[in-house]
């Protein structure tokens, strides 16, 4: 595909960015505003970050966000992983059943996958809370930690498990020694896709949590329609967080890379 | 080996509990009404017929498929030329396209709307267009990701291959490119379609109250009304609506790869 790009391309891309990262400017310019307004710049402060911290309700959003996110990804890595294992070697009638029905949260609108969780539960008379709210996390997690990992177990040669079985090893240690480490990718990958997943909900959340249980998104919700630089502050923390996370992920192992080959070159 | 296919049977449960029961749930109240006819079963198309019969329901799920279409458009329309000019960049600078436009879409939905309103709160134009705003910033990456995928894994010999042909570059990307990229753009539909009908927050936050769409009515009804019964029907509504349209999307996909098959 590789081909010069023209001028009026160029402008194009770089209008799309601008259009992308105009807001996200925008509120980390606005969070260090002296004032609360957000039109004018009266001068540099960091009284809204100060302010965010010390507000109790952000910083429990926060922690039950993190905590949240983290329960739900552990248990639907886990329980996902244990999942995909027992389709791959399961009757084509139960993987196909399995996966329609794994669809369904995919498919389906989030508040229609809310609701369904709201009528469960309040008809259950569970009452709702933070363990709802990561119950339902984890039931739409799963799927897609499936998801990514069949695939994986698709190309995996059925004979290995069988020779580590041959050899002696328990059906666990054929497990845990021989698909787990090849099937690793899938369920990295898995994992993540499970944690960002959780860490940006905010339709199940706010219909599956109970009062005074809110995560970000729903104290951004419930917070927004009046002024207030302090979310200003807490989106400007989560640009920030976000793009050190991924600037690490991505950029340490070009570096790496880069460095290595540095050192393949040096031995020869 | 057999023995670990017993490893679904806790899943098996877990989602017979966890998805299929409240999907159940919502048929169940959708054909009921209020009071105590879901414990006796009594099944009524009062929630339809109630949806339908008054002009305004009818009248929100239209603007809401109108918005979600017109959005859709409108991503396909920049999204399509910005993810043929990156995959037209040197790789390491699309790899680097790709991460520019990931990492605003790992920030949390909500702060990104929200930061919108600032920004839009000092321009006088309608909620309206702030809404169509709002929806675009949300939904493009996901469009130019998906495109950006089927076209980076079209084989460039292929390319070559129709230049040696004779085809100019339009013909090429009419009848080598455009085809093979379809894919990318039936799942960034489904990728864009699907949210933008059941939004709520997005018009809620940048429409000012009063820009109602089918996904407020199922927030409202839940949430501030307490009729649980008419939001599960306007649910279902919605979900039978999205599952035609997924339908029909898939169908015409179908449907030009035949056409470029004969």
């Amino acid at each position: 595909m590789e081909q010069k790009t023209k001028h009026y391309e160029k402008l194009f891309l770089v209008l799309v960015f601008l259009f992308f990262y105009l807001p996200i400017i925008y509120v980390v310019f606005f969070s260090f505003n002296s004032s609360k307004s957000l039109s004018t710049f009266t001068g540099f402060s960091l009284q809204w970050y100060e302010k965010m911290f010390k507000n109790r309700t952000i910083m429990e959003s926060i922690w039950y966000t993190v905590s949240c996110a983290v329960i739900a990804t552990v248990v639907s890595t886990v329980v996902g992983t244990i999942t995909a294992i027992g389709l791959s070697k399961s009757k084509k009638a139960l993987r196909e059943a399995i996966n329609q029905v794994n669809n369904l949260p995919m498919l389906n609108p989030d508040i229609v996958t809310a609701i369904g969780f709201m009528l469960l539960f309040t008809s259950l008379r569970i009452k709702t809370g933070f363990t709802t709210m990561v119950l339902a996390h984890i039931a739409f997690c799963i799927p897609y930690v499936v998801l990514s990992i069949m695939p994986k177990l698709r190309t995996l040669d059925p004979n290995l498990a069988e020779a580590a079985l041959d050899l002696g090893c328990t059906p666990l240690q054929a497990l845990w020694k021989v698909i787990i480490p090849q099937i690793r990718p899938g369920i990295v990958s898995g994992a993540l896709i499970a944690f960002s997943m959780s860490f940006d909900d905010f339709v199940i959340s706010l219909f599956t949590t109970g009062p005074g249980i809110n995560n970000i998104s729903i104290y951004v919700y419930a917070n927004v329609k009046r002024v207030n630089p302090t979310i200003n502050a807490l989106s400007a923390i989560i640009v920030y967080v976000i793009t050190i996370v991924l600037v690490l992920v991505n950029v340490v192992p070009m570096i790496r890379e880069r460095k290595s080959k540095k050192n393949e070159q040096l031995i020869r | 080996m057999k023995s670990f296919s017993k490893m679904v049977y806790p899943y098996v449960i877990w989602a017979a509990a966890m998805i299929v029961m409240p999907m159940l749930m919502i048929v169940l109240y959708a054909f009921t009404v209020k009071g105590n006819s879901v414990l006796t079963f009594q099944f009524t198309f009062d929630n339809f017929i109630r949806f339908f019969s008054d002009p305004v329901f009818p009248g929100v799920l239209w603007r809401s498929l109108k918005l979600a279409v017109i959005t859709t458009v409108i991503c396909i329309a920049i999204g399509y030329p910005s993810a043929y000019i990156i995959a037209k960049l040197k790789p390491n600078s699309q790899a680097m396209m790709i991460l520019l436009i990931t990492l605003p879409t790992w920030i949390n939905m909500l702060v990104r709307t929200y930061a919108w309103r600032g920004i839009l709160s000092n321009f006088p134009i309608s909620g309206e267009i702030k809404v169509y705003i709002g929806m675009l910033y949300n939904f493009l990456p996901f469009m130019i990701l998906q495109i950006y995928t089927s076209l980076s894994k079209i084989d460039p010999n292929l390319i070559v291959a129709a230049h040696d042909l004779g085809a100019n570059n339009r013909e090429t990307f009419r009848r080598v490119i455009l085809p093979l990229s379809l894919p990318g753009v039936v799942s960034g539909i489904t990728l864009v379609f699907l949210p933008a009908v059941s939004s709520f927050f997005i018009p809620k936050l940048l429409g000012g109250g009063q820009y109602v769409l089918i996904g407020n009515l199922i927030e409202d009804y839940f949430i501030s009304t307490g009729d649980w019964n008419f939001g599960s029907a306007i649910s279902l509504i919605m979900a039978i609506i999205i599952l035609i349209s997924m339908y029909i999307t898939r169908k015409l996909d179908r449907k030009s790869a035949e056409a470029e098959a004969d």
